[in-house]
């Protein structure tokens, strides 16, 4: 579980005042090893750079253009065009849903419930975070798509003028739609509990100042727990936009794969990244692993942005609540 | 607090009533408009009842209470949207799981099991499993225990700054990048091929980020005084770290393994890339593709069979039951966990 632990460069702990040849030795290893973790993960990144390096020559610029993902043909033709899109937009489905929910329950738990009620609601929703992403597949596909088909149905119908919804052909199952419940679900416990623990720092002093000066709970939340949290939130968020971006299995069940531009999200289709890496591994060729593994290598540096992203708003709330500039 | 001196308070039955009235007006609709369903009538219900409170509220509180009584419904909404869809997803499997598990199913593999058979089992998974979480976490609990150890004794200065930057990385990485960073240096890299060490090192990768967070969290709160007196007895920093703060820390650093190792228990992805999957079973993680239970459920899943979906769910529930085990546990351990607050 990811929360919010960051720790601008605090005080050394104390140290005799003599180090010794043991201590000398235990902090040469402690550091050997530090040092060993990151080369380590230099040395792999260098190893998925090569290895994407045959199918990204094939390709060329077209591994960013083309949508369709026949590596292993000849000629070859594929690129992560479509992939992208669809990794986007199910995040970003994914996030709308589930960031009112989470933010919603999280408010619960600091500004609403009673001190057992909340640690019972917290403590659910962490459950829902220990749930395998196969599991959230094989029940997405089994019990939630029969169940979001009649809905799905209703927005094509009643909101098809909005362009998001319509759905010409009538069929409906493995839509973006129903991919980003499933994901909502996922991503909905990281940011309830970042949200929760930015929550729980707001100063009990301005909370009693608002509701002296008037407020009633809800102003109170409005001016002084938000403007508080912003930072806070926006990490969240950024935080579940990564855990979502990432997330494989659940979405190579839900989906149904096809390989289009498309934002009619109630429409079955539409791939990510991270469930085409998933589905076409077993059949894949040479050429075939090596523009999966290149894929690959974009997703990671996608969510590297969007880790740094969060972690640097995350920090600034962190010094804001501790009240250092 | 003007309204509440210019206006009156919303009672207990005026709420009750005005809610009633709006189950009373959604229930018109659904008798006199084309809309039907039962699911559809819960929402809709919901949603009139609500307005019916809210319109109320307005009348006899003004506006500023009743924005603040429609608020708390929202909240009060997304708490029953998490908890239901967490019943939800418990419940179902539960139910589809428990129908479908026997007791074959924990000492069969699929060795020459058909898709329409409904016999096999997920012995060589749960081998698999095992055997590959254990060496993930002898790989990632001594590595994480040390990265900790070396942040906060001696984690100043620029390689400090580097490896937290380098663990902050490793969280953010998803798993199946996880896997494909071990496909590409292990089996292609150094050609070792498939197998349960490449599942068991990607594993490691993706713990190795949450114990050490959680055991440079714990560390921290040691006490300074348990140093000082350990250092006042003449104990050398080596020893002081090893047998005074790391024993105070060890019930949060229990919980922070075991809570990396719940997670990745029901890890797929990695595993596709690095253990492959495998019908019979293999005992030796070293060499060769081995299954494991989220793989055996993942390839079950994917079946057009009833016979393989049904034995998806007693995987997944199998699945689910171990990791809220660890998770349930870990919390609880957190609980006697003194240096906590």
């Amino acid at each position: 579980m990811q929360t919010l632990d960051v720790h601008v460069a605090d005080e050394a702990p104390p140290a005799p005042p003599i180090e010794r040849l043991g201590d000398r030795l235990f902090r040469w290893i402690t550091t050997g090893v530090g040092l060993a973790v990151t080369i380590l993960l230099l040395v792999v990144s260098v190893f998925l750079l090569v290895k994407a390096g045959p199918a990204l020559s094939k390709a060329g610029v077209h591994f960013f253009t083309e949508k369709q993902w026949f590596p292993d043909l000849e000629p070859a033709k594929f690129g992560v065009a479509a992939l992208v899109f669809g990794t986007v937009l199910s995040s970003v489905i994914a996030l709308v849903i589930a960031v009112p929910v989470a933010v919603g329950s999280a408010l619960y738990v600091s500004e609403y419930a009673g001190p057992a009620a909340g640690r019972i609601v917290g403590w659910l929703i962490e459950l829902l975070a220990a749930v395998p992403s196969v599991v959230f597949g094989l029940w997405g596909v089994l019990f939630l798509q029969p169940r979001m088909i009649p809905m799905q149905r209703w927005l094509a119908h009643h909101l098809g003028f909005i362009p998001l919804f319509k759905n010409p052909d009538n069929q409906f199952g493995g839509s973006m739609l129903l991919a980003g419940v499933v994901l909502a679900l996922m991503v909905l416990p990281i940011v309830a509990a970042v949200t929760r623990e930015v929550f729980a720092q707001v100063p009990n002093e301005l909370r009693e100042a608002a509701y002296g000066l008037g407020a009633t709970r809800w102003e109170m939340i409005r001016t002084v727990v938000f403007p508080f949290g912003r930072n806070g939130m926006i990490g969240a968020i950024v935080l579940g936009l990564g855990r979502a971006l990432g997330e494989t299995i659940a979405i190579a069940l839900v989906l149904a794969a096809t390989y289009d531009v498309s934002f009619r999200i109630t429409r079955p289709g539409g791939n990510t990244i991270a469930a085409n890496i998933a589905t076409k591994f077993g059949e894949a060729g040479s050429i075939g692993r090596s523009a999966l593994v290149a894929s690959g290598l974009l997703l990671f540096a996608i969510t590297l942005v969007v880790t740094i992203v969060a972690r640097g708003v995350v920090t600034r709330q962190a010094r804001f609540a501790e009240g250092r500039p | 607090m003007t309204d509440l001196l210019t206006h009156g308070r919303l009672q207990r039955w005026q709420a009750a009533v005005s809610a009633g009235a709006g189950v009373a007006v959604a229930a018109g609709l659904f008798a006199i408009t084309p809309m039907q369903g039962r699911a559809d009538f819960v929402v809709v219900g919901y949603a009139c009842a609500v307005a019916g409170y809210l319109v109320t509220a307005a009348r006899i509180e003004g506006r500023r209470q009743a924005v603040d009584r429609f608020f708390h419904a929202l909240i009060v909404t997304a708490v029953a949207t998490c908890l239901l869809a967490l019943g939800a997803v418990l419940v179902y499997t539960a139910v589809r799981g428990a129908d479908a598990l026997k007791p074959s199913f924990f000492s069969n593999t699929m060795d020459g099991v058909g898709v329409r058979d409904t016999t096999g089992g997920a012995y060589h998974a749960i081998v698999g499993t095992i055997e590959q979480v254990l060496l993930a976490s002898l790989l990632a609990v001594p590595a994480g225990l040390l990265v900790a150890i070396y942040s906060v004794e001696y984690g100043r200065g620029r390689l400090a700054t580097i490896l937290r930057t380098t663990v902050d990385v490793m969280t953010g990485v998803p798993s199946i990048v996880a896997g494909l960073f071990i496909y590409a240096f292990w089996v292609l890299g150094l050609h070792q091929g498939f197998s349960g060490f490449a599942a068991a090192m990607a594993l490691a990768l993706l713990m190795l980020p949450i114990v050490v967070r959680s055991a440079e969290e714990m560390l921290r709160l040691v006490p300074t005084t348990l140093r000082e007196a350990s250092y006042a007895l003449g104990v050398p920093r080596w020893r002081t770290v090893l047998s005074v703060v790391l024993p105070s820390a060890s019930a949060g650093i229990t919980t922070g393994v075991m809570l990396a190792v719940a997670r990745v228990t029901g890890e797929t992805a990695p595993l596709l890339l690095t253990s492959f999957g495998n019908n019979v079973t293999n005992t030796n993680p070293l060499k060769g593709p081995q299954s494991a239970l989220p793989l055996f459920v993942f390839q079950q899943a994917g079946s057009a069979f009833a016979t393989a979906v049904t034995r998806a769910w007693a995987g997944a529930l199998t699945l689910i039951v171990v990791v809220l085990v660890l998770t349930t546990i870990a919390r609880l351990l957190t609980r006697r966990n003194r240096l906590a607050t």
